[in-house]
């Protein structure tokens, strides 16, 4: 990885790294040249990586005590609670932790919509990525499923049905993910086995999507290639750690607030209710993470159709460097861009919101004029964007801006047009 | 630096603000007391606790259960905190299956400290039999299986009244202005005086409608006093270290012409 050859100093060390070059890594981690200029929406990466590593953990311990049965499940959930040494702090810690997971990967998704990361040359970053994003999902679809309350069980039937909608083979595919003819103890049990896989599924994936991250180097809120190391990076260590360290710690303070003091204001009092086929609850609405596309999946008036909408609207995210082929990566120098980007962001908290609501009247309507929105951003405006903004000059380093240099990129670039 | 933390505070309370609005359906707004354990130091009223138990044994548990407490947690820190002694007499009042014995017998026996509180009701089909359909929800976790939590239970208890003239009820159902779609299978269960407390506090219906849901508050959160403790502790050390960090930060990153 590292372009420099790197000797260990001890007799030891020079023998182990030749046999495993672990400390060639570690040096290439601590030397790692980052852009100085990264603001804090970069430290988002450092704080997934804690959160994953948080609901690993915390999971690990409640898988020690939960009993994966229909019959057993919920009074295991409230044995962890009241008997098990700190189990509500624990439990509330991973239920919580999943909330906390879902934000801090959203503002590091919409990061990298305005800075343009997912452009070339970090392509397979952000697929790597959006694979994590819906490996995310599917886990912690399955994690509310688990302590069987009545969202649980609700929420798991709601959702395995969308399969239904898949034409001739819909309704044995429904059969078969849940083991029978209805969601009962074969689904939870597959559900709890495929919750514990899926974590180590992201981890794999997390350390391919650095790794990639480590070929081309961070993007920067300027958005240009960097020389590295230069005058216009900083090593990963100490500069980014304490940096990251920092943000850290300010996100924990927030997480603590949830855990500590409102630890299920994020999830819906029906789940405190065991789960019962017989009783349905007057409104299923899936945690708010998953609410705009959910908001999505009930826009759109046919069944299968709607399911297509909600996974396209996945999809289109992952083939997203190939519909905006703006050469221009950061929204600073794109100021229609910017603009249109915010819509989107308002777009989908709009999506978010209505997903939560009864899906009627006004409801109704709103998620359909921005679920259409949503795809428009994406299909329309984004190529058309790409061809007929007029961007900003960008600068050609981070220290030029400051030095008040004249040579801009984009003058370079026209000038090699010309040749 | 501070754009952000505005606009981080900002999605967050967004986002909460999406999930708290959810429609309610046609039932009044609940009220509040006032309770002792809200808020960053939050603890439970010890003797309101253990008036709420008296409420709970004496009224409500002829037909809720509230299964996955144990007697031994009556005497638990935290909680009403009785003696030990308290809690095994209290316990040894109800009768528990055990077995089989060496004769491979079921027999019963008293209940102990460490058995789970004995439920009303064999099974959900005998309760639901019992109450004319409508199965008596289990009380263990009731405060936060519903909407609004400690003050709606309040609420629902004192709610009872006479139906709006539009409103026609069929036999054993009640009109309560709390209960969403504003009927309920439950019949009115305070009423002044029907529990003498044994501290003499006068039992009103406000007065037993608090202690109970006090009590059910904590049944459904034993922890919450532990947890409040921590939670003050574990953001007070936050905070410290985090200015110690952001100290180190901006001493390290003076090295370098860039701000963080």
């Amino acid at each position: 990885m590292s372009s420099h050859e790197y000797t260990p100093s001890s007799k030891f060390g020079k023998w182990f790294n030749d046999r495993l070059p672990l400390l060639t890594l570690g040096k290439h981690l601590t030397d790692y040249p980052t852009p100085k200029n990264l603001n804090y929406w970069w430290t988002f990466g450092g704080i997934l990586t804690f959160c994953l590593i948080t609901q690993i953990v915390t999971g690990l311990i409640l898988a020690m005590h939960y009993v994966a049965h229909a019959d057993l499940a919920f009074g295991s959930v409230e044995h962890i609670m009241r008997n098990v040494n700190y189990g509500w702090l624990i439990r509330y810690v991973h239920a919580n932790g999943a909330s906390m997971f879902f934000l801090a990967v959203y503002i590091h998704i919409f990061r990298s919509l305005y800075y343009g990361s997912y452009k070339s040359p970090r392509e397979i970053i952000w697929i790597l990525g959006m694979i994590i994003y819906i490996l995310m999902m599917a886990a912690a679809f399955m994690g509310y499923v688990l302590p069987w309350g009545q969202m649980s069980f609700w929420g798991a039937t709601v959702i395995t049905n969308l399969f239904s909608a898949i034409p001739l083979v819909g309704e044995s595919i429904v059969t078969w993910l849940w083991g029978g003819y209805s969601v009962d103890n074969p689904t939870l049990t597959r559900f709890f086995s495929l919750h514990y896989l899926i974590p180590f599924l992201i981890l794999g994936l997390v350390v391919l999507h650095i790794w990639a991250l480590h070929v081309p180097g961070n993007n920067n809120p300027i958005g240009i290639d960097l020389k590295k190391p230069s005058k216009d990076t900083v090593p990963f260590h100490p500069y980014i750690v304490i940096k990251d360290l920092f943000a850290l710690l300010i996100f924990l303070i927030v997480f603590a607030f949830f855990v500590f003091y409102s630890p299920n204001i994020l999830g819906h009092a029906d789940n405190y209710i065991e789960a019962n086929p017989m009783v349905t609850p007057a409104h299923i609405v899936p945690e708010w993470y998953l609410l705009p596309f959910y908001a999505i999946l009930r826009s759109v008036p046919d069944k299968l159709l709607g399911v297509i909408a909600m996974f396209g609207a996945l999809f289109i995210l992952v083939i997203l460097p190939w519909l905006d082929t703006s050469k221009t990566r950061s929204a600073i120098f794109r100021p229609l861009y910017k603009q249109f980007y915010w819509f989107l962001v308002a777009d989908v908290l709009i999506l978010g919101y209505v997903g939560a609501m009864p899906a009627e009247g006004i409801y109704l309507l709103v998620a359909r004029v921005a679920t259409a929105y949503y795809f428009a951003h994406f299909l329309i405006i984004l190529p058309i964007l790409s061809r007929k903004e007029k961007v900003l000059d960008v600068p050609l380093s981070i220290t030029e801006p400051v030095l008040g240099g004249a040579v801009s990129a984009s003058a370079v670039r026209q000038k090699k047009d010309k040749l | 630096m501070k754009k952000f933390l505005i606009i981080f505070f900002f999605l967050i309370i967004s986002n909460l603000t999406s999930i708290s609005s959810f429609s309610a359906e046609k039932a009044a707004k609940p009220m509040s007391p006032g309770w002792s354990f809200k808020g960053f130091f939050g603890t439970f009223d010890r003797a309101s606790l253990q008036r709420g138990y008296q409420v709970y044994t004496e009224v409500c548990a002829s037909c809720h259960s509230m299964k996955h407490l144990s007697y031994r947690n009556l005497s638990e820190p935290g909680g009403p905190e009785f003696s030990k002694d308290q809690v095994k007499i209290i316990a040894s009042q109800f009768e528990v299956r055990d077995g089989p014995n060496d004769d491979g017998e079921m027999f019963d026996r008293p209940a102990r400290p460490s058995d789970n509180f004995v439920s009303p009701y064999a099974n959900d089909k005998e309760a639901a039999a019992a109450n004319g359909g409508a199965y008596p929800p289990d009380m263990s976790v009731l405060v936060k299986a519903r909407k609004g939590g400690a003050d709606y239970i309040y609420s629902l208890l004192l709610g009872y009244d006479e139906p709006p003239e539009d409103i026609s009820l069929d036999d054993g159902v009640y009109y309560n202005k709390y209960m969403a779609g504003n009927k309920i299978k439950m019949s009115n269960p305070l009423s002044e005086g029907i529990v003498e407390y044994a501290d003499g506090t006068n039992a009103s219906e406000e007065q037993m409608a608090k202690d109970v849901t006090t009590f059910l508050s904590w049944a459904a959160e034993p922890h919450l006093e532990e947890r409040h403790k921590i939670g003050f502790r574990a953001i007070v050390y936050l905070i410290i270290i985090t200015i110690l960090v952001y100290f180190s930060m901006k001493k390290i990153w003076s090295r370098v012409e860039s701000e963080v």
